[in-house]
């Protein structure tokens, strides 16, 4: 299954890009989409601040099970105000 | 109305849109951008955002707003991109039958901003950067 991830603020910045696609396999959590793209860029796995998880525009668990075409963005502590 | 945007915000837009015959008071709440934050002296703001999500949570907000309290209309408007000491960086406003229910619904959806809306702020001050809210964003020598 293809997957659109969207890096923003730091995340974006440690990754140095705002969007990748990623193939993972059916069953595949978001939770373990964030362990793997860890291990893939090193300067997130430094990574220690909380985050949110959200698909689609919507904010969902760590267990969610993604399907093909979703759009995933990890969501460091936002700030707007 | 639930916008963010690059550009400025026009008030009197927000203002003709919350405009309600039923509404007995509109209230805004304006944040804007101050010049110390910490200690810090603060030279600008610079705003990112996932604009399709931040569009959508700021309508929800609304939604549960309007559940709680007895408003007529909320429009909010987030700026994205640099801005500079004294500007608006967000304006919220809201229009009810009566004062107590507009400046409640206003506290609670700066708030909720505060809190679900994905817009992060880059603090630019004079000796580095740092993203607000983030414990890792040490600040850095902007001269390296």
């Amino acid at each position: 299954m293809k997957i659109k991830v969207k890096f923003f603020a730091i995340l974006r910045e440690r990754v140095g890009t705002g969007e990748v696609t990623k193939d993972v396999h059916d069953g595949t959590t978001v939770g373990e989409l964030w362990t793997s793209l860890k291990r893939e860029y090193a300067p997130l796995g430094s990574v220690e601040m909380r985050l949110l998880y959200a698909v689609n525009q919507n904010y969902v668990g760590a267990d969610y099970i993604l399907k093909d075409r979703d759009e995933v963005v990890f969501v460091p502590p936002v700030s707007g105000g | 109305m639930f916008r963010v945007t690059h550009g400025s915000i026009d008030i009197k837009e927000m203002l003709a849109f919350v405009s309600d015959a039923g509404a007995g008071a509109i209230v805004t709440f304006i944040g804007t951008t101050r010049d110390h934050n910490n200690g810090r002296k603060v030279i600008a703001l610079d705003y990112e955002g996932y604009p399709e999500m931040a569009e959508k949570e700021l309508s929800r907000i609304s939604e549960e707003a309007k559940k709680k309290w007895n408003i007529q209309r909320m429009a909010i408007i987030h700026r994205l991109g640099p801005v500079q000491i004294t500007e608006p960086s967000v304006i919220i406003a809201v229009s009810a039958a009566h004062r107590g229910d507009a400046f409640e619904a206003c506290r609670f959806a700066i708030e909720e901003i505060k809190k679900t809306v994905p817009i992060w702020k880059k603090e630019l001050f004079e000796g580095g950067e740092i993203w607000i809210g983030t414990q890792s964003g040490v600040p850095f020598n902007l001269s390296k």
